[in-house]
């Protein structure tokens, strides 16, 4: 469509920086309403921290968090009495480093976010775009297909999906993205009704694009705002569904440092050694309150509705 | 309203045979050899494996099988439980006053909590109140509930020994089950004690299902009555000379709660997903323990008759919430 444009014969590069500009000064709108919301900010830098953790486990982490330590089952934290300076957070009832297997877990966590929402958004946009585009007999089928998978709680239907796949994290981490699918082919579609009939839309199509450009490079780009949140709200919900499914033995089985299984381990433990189930859910908590937080800052600097009030 | 109340019923139909389609291919999906799977044993012979499936009519076609599995549905018949040998519906009616008592309660507590802190954040918008509630409500949201229950056992059971750990009752207390609500049963038997007894069990287990959908109301409260307060009537409400607490009370609340109702519907697969991870950390003898403990035992007809029970109920409850907003947001019904 461009090379009819006469501006864009007359000079090319001047549009292009024009172009750059925009994008720049977008950024820099949507990073001033970002940051006026401080605890988005601090998510963001807590968030920043957990991925640098992460990455860096083998360097930062004191211990092998699978080496298990003879002479130490159950240390305490070395604040308490009995503890060792050698395992700050203590060490679990095999005697593995409490703060290495956590720092390990991140690692997990965020994975197991990433992979979720990954396969969930992809999925949810183009099942959601083609039907808000296609509409008629196979709209309403994916809808209702939607229906039924919103109809099951999210936490059995995985549960279900873990026991026909078999436990493990790969699994879980599937029947996840199966379940959270869902909320993107709805945001998706709905997305797209409402712009299918604007102008620009009407434009490209009378310009001779194709359905393919169409859904994906004129309709989709406009559609993203709602979809970044929902997929800071899945990150988070992964996460925690996730460690819930390790929690009740169906996700990442042992030793692996998660998060969710470390806890169904120290389950049997909670009267007599406090750290082995205070630590894995807080970090946890941490995690999934530091990404709620930035999306919460994300829908506050993305809907246009809030920015104005 | 009838055509609303019809056309709600209409899109329900289909998802409700799709949901039955999920419970059908549920057990077909499974690995290895349904026979052996079903029947509960290693390694059968032939001649037993021809009997286990013709027994549970496996060997005749899929459509064969999926309209017997409808037709035993309508006459009640959800197969049976090769634990206990009885059959599923009647272990989930027995199992089910448990979780509805956990449920009531936990939603009692999340909407007598949520809605006065979502208004009180509302109306000292900026405060420093508002910012600890949205605070503690983001932190709840947040919450890995499972994780939660067991700081409270290890708190209020370990350190303080207030609660007891697990279970509806205490063991010292036997009467018989009327409604299979462990409170009014309790209370109608009359025995000293009891009813104490069975809140101290509850109470823990209520406030850990209770904390999501207290920060999601809390949340949403505090978002529609921010959306409301600005509106036009408010502001000619106050320019009145109306008391705020009743430009609070009578104006802005009523307006702000329809949304609220529609979350607090929306709670009820919340509460439920919940009851799994609540009722497994306190042993509470529900719906959501039975099904974990059914997929661990592979005790595959209790696990396809809980999906399609379960998955009924929140079709159920969200029908009837459509139905309430229809009745209090006309312009829902007209449209």
């Amino acid at each position: 469509m461009t090379n009819t444009s006469p501006a864009s014969k007359a000079d090319p590069t001047k549009l292009q920086a024009e172009s750059r500009n925009a994008t720049k000064a977008q950024l820099l709108e949507f990073w001033y309403y970002f940051s006026q919301n401080k605890g988005a900010v601090i998510g963001l830098v807590i968030f920043v921290l957990l991925v640098l953790m992460a990455l860096l486990a083998p360097l930062i982490a004191p211990h092998d968090p699978d080496f298990q330590y003879r002479d130490s089952f159950l240390v305490p934290p070395f604040w308490e009495e009995g503890g060792k300076a050698a395992f700050l957070l203590g060490t679990d009832a095999v005697g593995r480093d409490m703060l290495s297997r956590l720092i390990f877990g991140a690692r997990f966590s965020l994975f197991i976010g990433v992979v979720v929402v990954t396969i969930a958004l992809v999925g949810g946009v183009v099942i959601g775009l083609v039907a808000g585009y296609v509409r008629g007999m196979t709209d309403t089928l994916i809808m209702r297909v939607m229906d039924i998978i919103l109809a099951f709680p999210s936490l059995l239907l995985a549960l279900v999906l873990v026991a026909i796949l078999g436990p493990g994290l790969i699994n879980a981490m599937i029947a996840i993205a199966i379940v959270l699918q869902p909320h993107f082919v709805r945001l998706t579609r709905a997305a797209v009704l409402s712009e299918r009939t604007r102008d620009y839309v009407v434009a490209a199509k009378v310009a001779g694009a194709g359905h393919i450009r169409l859904m994906f490079k004129t309709i989709l780009p406009n559609c993203l705002a709602p979809l970044i949140v929902q997929a800071t709200l899945s990150f988070s919900n992964a996460i925690l569904d996730a460690a819930a499914l390790g929690f009740l033995g169906m996700g990442a089985q042992p030793p692996t440092p998660e998060w969710g299984t470390m806890l169904a381990e120290a389950r049997e433990f909670i009267l007599r050694a406090w750290w082995v189930v205070t630590f894995p859910g807080l970090a946890i908590l941490v995690t999934v309150l530091a990404i709620n937080l930035v999306g919460d800052g994300l829908r506050d600097a993305l809907d246009p509705k809030l920015k104005r009030s | 309203m009838l055509r609303f109340l019809l056309g709600r019923l209409g899109l329900l139909i289909p998802t409700f045979f799709g949901v039955t389609l999920v419970a059908f291919s549920f057990i077909r999906m499974l690995p290895g050899d349904p026979a052996e799977l079903l029947a509960g044993e290693r390694g059968i012979s032939d001649e037993r494996r021809a009997q286990v499936l013709g027994q549970l009519g496996f060997d005749k076609p899929l459509w064969h099988q999926y309209l017997d599995y409808i037709t035993g549905i309508f006459h009640g018949d959800l197969g049976i439980s090769f634990v206990s040998k009885k059959p599923v519906l009647d272990e989930f009616l027995t199992l089910f006053p448990a979780t509805a008592e956990l449920a009531l309660c936990a939603i009692i507590i999340a909407i007598c909590l949520g809605i006065p802190a979502g208004i009180f954040a509302a109306v000292k918008r900026g405060s420093i109140a508002d910012q600890a509630i949205m605070g503690t409500a983001l932190v709840g949201y947040s919450m890995p509930i499972f994780w939660w229950g067991l700081l409270l056992i290890i708190l209020f059971s370990g350190t303080l020994g207030w609660t007891p750990v697990s279970g509806r009752i205490s063991l010292m207390f036997f009467f018989p089950q009327v409604t299979g609500f462990m409170l009014i049963d309790s209370l109608l038997s009359g025995e000293k004690g009891a009813f104490l007894s069975a809140v101290s069990h509850l109470i823990l287990p209520s406030i850990v299902l209770a904390t999501i959908p207290m920060a999601v109301i809390a949340r949403q409260t505090r978002s529609a009555m921010l959306e409301v307060l600005g509106e036009d009537y408010v502001r000619t409400a106050r320019a009145k000379g109306l008391p705020p607490r009743a430009v609070i009370g009578l104006h802005a609340l009523r307006n702000a709660l329809i949304p609220v109702v529609t979350t607090i519907g929306l709670q009820v697969g919340v509460l439920l997903a919940g009851a799994i991870l609540t009722e497994t950390i306190f042993s509470w003898p529900g719906i959501g323990k039975w099904l974990v403990d059914s997929i661990s035992r592979r005790d595959y007809f209790v696990v396809q008759g809980g999906l399609l029970l379960i998955a009924g109920i929140i079709m159920l409850v969200n029908l009837i919430v459509d139905v309430l907003y229809g009745l209090i947001n006309p312009r829902i019904r007209y449209n």
